[in-house]
């Protein structure tokens, strides 16, 4: 009890004296798991090459100086594709997370025992593999390119945007629901005067800020064929064209910035 | 007419809402049911128009049953029943005319719902309601840019337009300040007079409900404990639903009415279109 009488006074602690204990071993246990794992870690480390790093850094970075701005030239095709492959992916994916999100919410879904199973596994398996992931997967099934790459964004979106999507369904005011459902409407059109209304703000949000995640995503989908930049930044590291390398960054680096500008400025908009 | 026949409700969790109501409500007749919260009021107009599903009993809407209705059925039977509610529950990010509109969406077919491709006898009928409310200038603001007692005239509005027979009305002035709550009951009063409505008002201010209803029904944890006049509201009565308290300055005379009359909303111009 943390009010406990004395002398007649009530003494208030924030907790008894057991739990105070208990707060404290696993607080001690904690630090003497991350001073035992520090150790583990330590041991296995090849300190030399460590304490080389900021020379290794540095000779990497002099490599990279000065940027072969002529290269500039051939990299805008492929920011295109990038983005490209940002948008069409990201438009393919809300078109699929719209129904998923719905059957997947408690409250709109058909069935709770069968078809909302059904979508939370959709939404699980396409959240749990990773878009280059996909992108390795599809390069195999259907050939390298920017379809592959599209394709590869959509999956790893769809997941995440229905679940975001389905967790704003179930966060509405049910009274305008039941509003609606009093006057006699039908299923579709409760959805669309009861519903879809009030979610539009969160979906317009979800789709930009993926859009926006998107763009950073396609840029390394080239590592493994599928298009975009990331196919002349695997290129210029095989040949060691440090110099172009640096490039690429930057070119990358300007592309993310203009990106989280506009779905800055396009949430502002909506919101 | 309306009619219960012992009807009864306990939830899921196992609370007994409503102990086997029996009540009937002519034609005409506006009836507010008072009662301390919990008392089962909000459950029982849900059970009317079954947003709450009835445990067993019988409601019937001029002698047609209600609770054993197909969702088809039910929702043509819906269309006859206007619902007003606390907290408006207008959709906020629709604007004043597509809520009104809302009330027409059991006559109209999804696609031109969806098109918002409304028949023109509604949306002059739409407009016509405005006017007689007074917010036919704020038909194209967002329901979220208005003061809570023009939502709540917009949630009238819809649900008159769906030509109802009967207005359940949970709670209007919950939310609003005391002139506003006025002006809203002697609309809801009013509109039923002008249409021959019954309506049941649920409202927990005594004095309101006093002024405005002609019958009052006291609610008391499921039970119906008083059913008469207005005037019939002793304090043994109110004691008997709310529970011990001094009731002498609740039951103040009734009869100043004249008093709230000029502090009409900007309505009088559109009297007669109603």
């Amino acid at each position: 009890m943390p009010v406990n009488e004395k002398n007649g006074l009530k003494a208030w602690q924030r907790r008894d004296r057991n739990s105070q204990l208990l707060i404290w071993a696993i607080q001690f246990a904690a630090v003497a798991i991350f001073v035992y794992c520090w150790q583990l870690i330590s041991d296995k480390t090849i300190w030399m090459f460590v304490t080389d790093a900021p020379r290794q850094a540095a000779d990497m970075a002099s490599r990279m100086i000065p940027p072969k701005w002529d290269y500039l030239s051939t990299l805008w095709m492929p920011v295109w594709d990038t983005i490209t492959i940002a948008t069409l992916g990201t438009l393919m994916a809300i078109v699929m997370a719209f129904p998923i999100a719905f059957l997947a919410a408690r409250n709109t879904t058909p069935s709770k025992t069968f078809i909302r199973p059904i979508a939370l596994f959709i939404i699980v398996s396409s959240r749990s593999i990773n878009s280059l992931l996909w992108a390795l997967m599809l390069v195999m099934v259907i050939g390298p390119g920017v379809f592959a790459g599209v394709l590869a964004i959509g999956f790893r979106s769809i997941g995440f945007c229905a679940k975001l999507l389905y967790e704003a369904i179930e966060e509405i005011d049910e009274t305008q629901v039941e509003a609606v459902t009093a006057t006699g409407a039908n299923g579709p059109q409760i959805l669309n005067y009861g519903i879809v209304p009030q979610i539009l703000p969160a979906f317009a949000g979800i789709s930009v800020f993926r859009w926006d995640i998107n763009i950073r995503e396609s840029t390394v989908l080239g590592l493994v064929g599928a298009g975009g930049i990331g196919l002349q930044l695997n290129a210029s590291i095989n040949t060691v064209t440090w110099t172009q390398v640096s490039v690429i960054l930057l070119v990358i680096l300007g592309t993310v910035i203009v990106s989280e500008w506009v779905s800055a400025k396009v949430r502002h908009a909506i919101i | 007419m309306l009619r219960l026949d012992t009807l009864v409700k306990q939830y899921k969790t196992g609370d007994l809402a409503l102990k086997g109501i029996d009540l009937e409500v002519p034609d005409g007749q506006v009836m507010a049911l008072i009662g301390p919260s919990g008392a089962g009021k909000s459950t029982l107009i849900r059970c009317v128009n079954r947003l709450v599903e009835p445990t067993s009993g019988k409601v019937s809407l001029n002698d047609m049953e209600l609770t054993t209705l197909s969702q088809g059925r039910l929702r043509k039977v819906r269309r006859r029943i206007g619902m007003i509610f606390q907290e408006y529950a207008l959709v906020e990010r629709l604007t004043v005319m597509e809520n009104v509109l809302t009330g027409r969406l059991g006559y109209v077919s999804f696609w031109r719902s969806y098109f918002r491709k409304f028949p023109q006898s509604d949306i002059d009928e739409a407009f016509r309601l405005l006017a007689r409310v007074g917010l036919d200038h704020m038909a194209d603001k967002r329901a979220d840019e208005l003061s809570g007692g023009q939502r709540q005239r917009v949630g009238i509005c819809r649900a008159l337009i769906q030509d109802p027979e009967l207005l359940l009305v949970d709670e209007p002035t919950a939310s609003l300040d005391p002139k506003t709550s006025r002006q809203i009951m002697r609309l809801i009063r009013e509109l039923c007079a002008e249409r021959k409505l019954s309506a049941i008002i649920n409202i927990h201010d005594v004095l309101l409900a006093q002024m405005f209803a002609e019958r009052i029904v006291g609610l008391q944890l499921g039970e119906i404990v008083y059913d008469g006049p207005p005037d019939g509201l002793t304090p043994d009565v109110l004691t008997q639903i709310y529970g011990e308290e001094d009731w002498e300055a609740t039951i103040e005379k009734v009869d100043d009415e004249d008093e709230v009359e000029d502090e009409l909303i900007g309505v009088e111009p559109a009297l007669g279109s109603g």
